[in-house]
């Protein structure tokens, strides 16, 4: 029955792109043409939603979702159809849901990615067919590098850069003999390379625990014994949540100082509260960073969800503005690659960072902050930006990137 | 040496929590012959029960005790309305049902408390560090689980060797089809044995919540190295958990310490720090093979099968 339907599309499709050839051929001659077609635009938005990654693919759906509510439900003023795919923070189901998307859904668009790992499996199979993967969280330096393609876009980051930011401050805080950790995996390793390129001091060890380990009480009692001056952490989702608090209750937490990217943010720090108080963090992104697009995204997701978003939603949210940028910019012509290449490249749209542009590889070039955890007037506690870390970082892969434009 | 004492006490501690579980598991699989992958599911509910009660009778040690009997009653709910049609189904119908009810509470526990991790604390009291020996502070809530776990283990070793209930279940781990020719009502022991399975299911959940991160499909994280547990053990055999539970913790955890330290001494620094890492996580599963391979009953087998 489905195969059926698939064969009847095909033909269907076939047909279609006949005739507009044709037509168009007809009216180029004629007179300025009008949107190409009226097809939808059709993204596959893969995340984790279930398991325990779930939340933050909560935090992204809900995003794309608002998004779309700003845009009118439109996408570059033409009709869009959405598919989430759970990745369950598996490569291989990763590579089996965008499969999908390409053959069944034939998606214009493969958006989302939480995890290095899965985006390592996904972003080749979606570039290779010629269509675009615009990342909203994974940023592994191979994609960044030699395997960069004009088919990846990226609204987040490259992975190095945060703790880039983090080794920077740090060094610049006269800080060493530092004890670094975190999970055996594509990003874990990014994370600590990224903070050795600019962290200049001594490091007192380099751990790699196992990825959704739950317990730390092992690693905690090395530390103590190492005795640090302080501990560099990279511990996303569910894994920061425990860390951080048995690093506390182990009473640590006033001896050495935990320094951290992406371990405690608006996804963990529910569920942390005052054992991740006065905690620092480096970031490109927060909810108190004051920007027009920002601003509206931040009260109105709060408004809709009734929770504070985290920078996972913000760089979603960004990803669908990027590609209604696209869209609008070769009035709806989804067969015109190139012209949204070339438009994408521009990042024209209202980010919730605030302006940014591109490097030759399509990772962002934009500010890093410090961010540290405070507890507001009302009893609640937040991230807050401090200062600026880096203004218009730059990350260090491009250059072994062969993109030229 | 200090480090090592230390580390021998995060094995012993990460073994306790595993035992409890392995406990639950090992009797249902041996005494019912069903495999029961939704037994971390019962470890979840135990931990949000815990949590909700104890937000609700603002006593931290009130909401562990009345989650205890809430998680027992949980089991027993599930045994009689999803299980007892699976006992005389092969294992892959027991598999694929259970791992529906993992589907069913993850998304249950979402709808109730939200997907998010919720926020669990300790007591003052419990949640800092104490001086054990000059030189070596240890969590106090850390002490507490392991005080908890053995009180628990002795609980179950009266409780199986020198009690009418325990005699009975024994017999049902060696010979069903026996204990119910004598004229034993064996629905009702497979109940009994269940609920028990849940409710240690639910302590162990419920010591974990202040420690680990309180949130759907928590269960699972653990359920594999249960099972790891219950392979080196002996399954059916409380004594086989006990030791499963005791080698996988001091296994796992001496190696993620130990391991790549060691490595570097042998070979160098560079290797080690790739090697060491990697092999720290395959420990507990290569015994599991080892134990498979040379001695596939387990280590502490029930007798009579």
């Amino acid at each position: 029955m489905l195969a059926r339907r698939d064969g009847e599309r095909d033909l269907e499709d076939t047909v279609r792109t006949i005739i507009r050839a044709v037509l168009v051929g007809l009216l180029t001659s004629l007179v300025a043409v009008g949107p190409a077609s009226a097809e939808a635009v059709k993204i596959g938005f893969i995340t984790s939603l279930s398991g325990p990654a779930g939340i933050i693919g909560k935090h992204m759906k809900d995003s794309v979702e608002l998004a779309l509510d700003h845009l009118g439900r439109k996408v570059g003023g033409l009709d869009v159809e959405l598919i989430y795919g759970d990745d369950q923070q598996k490569p291989d189901v990763g590579k089996q849901v965008a499969d999908e998307m390409l053959k069944k859904h034939k998606v214009h668009f493969v958006s989302g990615i939480i995890w290095s790992n899965v985006m390592l499996a996904v972003a080749p199979v979606v570039t290779r067919e010629k269509v675009f993967m615009i990342g909203t969280n994974a940023g592994p330096h191979q994609l960044a590098g030699k395997d960069c393609s004009e088919y990846f876009f990226t609204t987040s980051w490259q992975n190095d850069q945060t703790p880039e930011a983090m080794g920077k401050y740090m060094a610049d805080q006269g800080l060493t003999d530092v004890y670094i950790m975190a999970p055996n995996y594509a990003a874990g390793k990014d994370m600590l390379s990224g903070f050795k390129r600019y962290f200049k001091g001594r490091i007192v060890a380099e751990v790699y625990t196992q990825v959704n380990q739950p317990d730390y009480q092992a690693e905690i009692s090395q530390i103590r014994a190492a005795n640090p001056k302080a501990v560099f952490v990279f511990y996303p989702g569910a894994m920061g949540i425990q860390f951080v608090k048995q690093y506390a209750q182990a009473g640590l937490r006033e001896q050495i100082p935990v320094y951290s990217v992406y371990t405690i943010d608006e996804v963990t720090l529910p569920a942390l509260k005052e054992a991740a108080l006065g905690n620092w963090e480096t970031r490109y992104w927060s909810p108190d960073l004051n920007n027009e697009a920002n601003t509206k995204y931040v009260s109105d997701f709060r408004k809709k969800y009734g929770y504070t978003p985290s920078f996972y939603g913000a760089q979603s949210y960004d990803g669908i503005m990027l590609i209604d940028s696209a869209v609008r910019a070769v009035r709806g012509d989804l067969a015109n690659k190139a012209g949204m290449i070339t438009a994408m490249r521009k990042a024209d749209y209202k980010s919730t960072r605030g302006p940014y542009k591109y490097n030759v590889n399509h990772f962002p070039i934009e500010n890093f902050y410090l961010l540290r955890t405070v507890r507001t007037p009302d009893g609640e506690f937040a991230m807050q930006i401090q200062k600026t870390v880096f203004e218009s970082h730059k990350d260090a892969y491009a250059k072994e990137c062969g993109m030229k434009w | 040496m200090l480090l090592v004492l230390e580390q021998a006490l995060n094995g012993l501690q990460y073994g306790v929590m595993l035992f409890l579980m392995a406990a639950g598991l090992t009797l249902v699989f041996g005494i019912m012959n069903l495999v029961n992958l939704a037994h971390g599911s019962l470890y979840m509910v135990g931990a949000y029960l815990a949590t909700a009660l104890a937000r609700w009778t603002g006593s931290f040690v009130l909401g562990g005790l009345l989650a205890l009997p809430a998680t027992l009653l949980v089991g027993v709910v599930v045994e009689v309305v999803a299980l007892r049609t699976l006992y005389e189904r092969d294992h892959l119908d027991q598999v694929l049902a259970t791992f529906g009810l993992i589907l069913f509470f993850n998304e249950l526990v979402a709808i109730v408390w939200g997907r998010a991790a919720i926020y669990t604390s300790l007591p003052p009291s419990l949640s800092g560090s104490f001086m054990l020996l000059p030189g070596l502070r240890y969590p106090t809530y850390r002490a507490l689980v392991i005080g908890v776990g053995v009180a628990a283990a002795v609980f179950l070793y009266v409780l199986v060797t020198s009690t009418r209930l325990g005699m009975l279940i024994r017999a049902g781990a060696s010979n069903r089809t026996m204990v119910a020719a004598l004229g034993v009502n064996i629905r009702w022991l497979y109940t009994l044995v269940f609920g028990l399975g849940a409710a240690l299911a639910g302590l162990a959940g419920l010591m974990a919540g202040p420690i680990y991160a309180v949130q759907p499909g928590m269960g699972e994280q653990i359920l594999i190295q249960v099972f790891v547990v219950i392979i080196i053990g002996g399954i059916g055999s409380i004594r086989g958990a006990v030791a499963g539970a005791l080698v996988v913790g001091m296994v796992d955890t001496l190696g993620r310490a130990f391991l790549r330290p060691t490595l570097s001494t042998i070979v160098s620094p560079a290797a080690a720090d790739k090697a060491g890492p990697a092999l720290a996580s395959m420990l507990i599963y290569l015994m599991m093979a080892a134990v498979l391979f040379f001695r596939p009953q387990g280590l502490f087998p029930t007798r009579g099968r």
